[in-house]
């Protein structure tokens, strides 16, 4: 994991002790909450409906055990006891008092954490693959990568007051797992012909209210000019993007104004003229970055773990539970074990403190004392020896961390919605418990197979409701709660953008209609066919009338 | 219509409303309910020197209804804000 040197320590330090200036000016008044607010939201500090609303960066979703240990404790002495996991890889708390913030962040400074770079219009949170060193299928670990673009991006003075904030993700894997193509600036790492290392760059995808897929502006670009050629994108939007209405405001909407070639265009001119002066990354700098994620001292095992083989025939449970929730790894004889927040009838993302003391430990004893968090709010030991699956798996369901639903109709994502945001249309999470209720039985799940359920409350789609394959939308019609339904959306390599199926439906038939959703996919899918394969190959229509016909 | 003051409490955050005294409680039942433009007018009144008093943030006027269980807010999300999430969140809540 990337470690601090002395001057992110010295820069974390001196924010939290900045912030608390600033916490006790507007507490005796001197600072107006006119003067206060970008102050709080520069460290991630936003009201909500109930309360203050912190939200933590977790960097391209890495964390130490040590780090999650003090993420639980502060949820139990600052908080009510459990925290929520964001699709941005990131941590909220929703009950932090203003007067205990500073207190609060220098504890995270402590354990090398920070807010910032969590609000405000500026380049946020780089999120990645949250498999990134470990997948099977990984060309080059993005990590690299994202840790070199942070640094870049702290504080960048041209880049602190962007039309709008903005968003980069990077993938190293041809499989995409951290939803790129829907990011103001997603990387693709890619090699060329003669096997170097470099990014697909691709530009102007996003979500919200005007959802678009990114458009590639480069097909490949050599990894040393990564900075020069982010900066050049950065530049260009800076030049032309529209400060004067906040709609309009996103890269993705200028990339679509003037075209993807036109916009190529711009960037490559204005590259030309600063590859020569701007900062890139030199190649010492980047073994040094690199160094910080070599591999640890992984055992060595020939072939598969006969123990391992030998559980998943006899224990009909956790075979289950390999079956979703564990994935390859590049190691022999290492898997990648994923952590289901999603346990039928909960809230998406939310774990207590206990359970992530819980995920400490078991870090600790199982996965080189590293955790992920994905952007579908679940989390991620990366480096667990296939031999100690069975005892892992044990000890999470002692925690109520084992349900084995990864990537399958219960694993929703929901954002907070009505029950925490200030923002919101309709409730979230609710929806996703009696989702999750109805379709909790096990078999019924696998047998459906990979669905991508996702649910926002309002149009800022922080869950990625337009790249479900199943996406539910909370809208207000007159003060009651009614939820529009998109189908055919996707987050991954094939990314597209979910269609209207019809009408919005009101909140208490809204099961039902995702139910009938289901039943017509079941009819209609052939072999081996996902919801989405099948949603593709025979489109709206027939989902459309049988859902409004039999009602 | 039924009018009472609401804002979030400037040292913790939380939902609070305007008394008849002049104060701010947690409890929406505490709240003075406005029935005519006048007693708007001075609590709103109120309401503005409190924020800059610093005691509450973003004060602002809802609809409520009166009702046999006390003073309930017309608007879902204001329900929310009186009661808390929907939802069991905190463990032991639960
Ligand atoms: S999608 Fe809307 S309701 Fe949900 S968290 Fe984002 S802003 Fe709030």
């Amino acid at each position: 994991m990337y470690r601090y040197d002395e001057i992110d320590q010295a820069v974390v330090d001196q924010r939290v002790a900045q912030f608390r200036d600033q916490v006790s000016r507007r507490l005796s008044g001197e600072l107006s909450e006119d003067e206060f607010k970008p102050l709080r939201l520069m460290n991630g500090l936003y009201l909500q409906l109930h309360a203050y609303m912190l939200r933590v960066a977790i960097p391209y979703g890495t964390l130490s055990a040590v780090q999650m240990r003090k993420l639980a404790d502060i949820a139990r002495r600052y908080d009510k006891g459990y925290a929520h996991f964001t699709t941005r890889q990131n941590l909220q708390y929703n009950w932090p008092k203003l007067e205990d913030t500073p207190d609060l962040l220098a504890e995270l400074a402590s354990v090398e954490m920070h807010a910032i770079q969590t609000s405000g219009n500026c380049i946020r949170n780089v999120t990645t693959d949250q498999f990134a060193g470990v997948a099977a299928d990984e060309i080059d670990d993005p990590r690299v990568y994202a840790e070199v673009i942070r640094q870049w991006s702290t504080f960048h003075p041209e880049f602190s007051f962007l039309p709008r904030k903005f968003k980069i993700a990077l993938t190293g894997a041809p499989h995409d797992r951290a939803a790129i193509k829907v990011h103001d600036i997603g990387l693709i790492v890619r090699r060329d012909d003669a096997g170097n290392l470099g990014f697909e760059v691709v530009v102007g995808g996003g979500q919200g209210r005007t959802p678009m897929i990114g458009k590639t502006i480069r097909e490949f670009l050599p990894k040393a000019y990564l900075l020069s050629y982010l900066e050049a994108i950065m530049r260009v939007y800076n030049q032309y993007g529209r400060r004067d209405n906040m709609y309009k405001a996103r890269i993705k909407i200028l990339v679509h104004e003037i075209g993807a070639e036109k916009f190529a265009q711009e960037v490559e001119a204005e590259w030309e003229q600063i590859r020569h002066t701007a900062t890139d990354i030199p190649p010492e700098e980047e073994a040094r970055v690199r160094s910080f994620f070599s591999a640890p001292a992984y055992r060595r095992f020939d072939g598969t773990d006969a123990g391992f083989a030998a559980k998943k025939l006899e224990d009909r449970a956790f075979a289950l539970w390999v079956r979703t929730n564990v994935v390859a790894h590049k190691q022999p004889g290492y898997a990648i074990a994923n952590i289901s927040l999603k346990p039928v009838g909960k809230p998406p993302g939310d774990a207590t403190a206990d359970q992530m003391d819980a995920v400490a430990d078991l870090a600790e004893q199982f996965s080189f004392s590293e955790i992920r968090v994905t952007h579908e709010q679940n989390l991620v030991l990366p480096d667990v020896a296939e031999a100690d699956l069975y005892a892992l798996w044990q000890r999470l369901r002692d925690h109520g961390l084992a349900t084995p639903n990864i990537g399958l109709i219960s694993d929703i994502i929901a954002c907070p919605g009505l029950d925490y945001c200030a923002l919101a249309n309709a409730r979230s999470i609710p929806i996703a418990q009696q989702l999750s209720e109805r379709f909790s039985d096990l078999d019924r799940q696998h047998d459906l197979g990979e669905l991508r359920l996702k649910i926002s409350g309002c149009i800022n789609a922080c869950g990625h409701h337009h790249v479900g394959h199943i996406g539910i939308l909370g809208v207000d019609r007159k003060g009651e709660e009614y939820y529009q339904i998109t189908l055919g959306g996707a987050a991954d390599e094939d990314a597209a953008v979910g269609e209207i199926v019809g009408p919005a439906v009101a909140s208490d038939e809204l099961t039902d209609a995702i139910e009938n959703i289901i039943t017509t996919y079941v009819g209609l899918r052939q072999n081996g066919e996902r919801f989405i394969d099948t949603y593709r190959r025979v489109g709206r229509a027939p989902f459309k009338e049988r859902l409004y016909d039999a009602g | 219509m039924d009018q009472i003051f609401t804002a979030n409490r400037l040292t913790d955050g939380l939902v609070v409303y305007l008394t008849e005294a002049g104060d701010w409680s947690e409890d929406v039942n505490q709240s003075f309910v406005c029935a005519n433009e006048d007693d708007l007018a001075s609590y709103e009144k109120r309401a503005v020197e409190a924020a800059v008093a610093r005691r509450i943030v973003e004060p602002y006027a809802i609809d409520v209804q009166r009702t046999a269980e006390g003073v309930r807010p017309v608007r879902y999300r204001e329900v929310i804000r009186a009661f808390g999430p929907s939802i069991d969140y905190a463990p032991g809540a639960a």
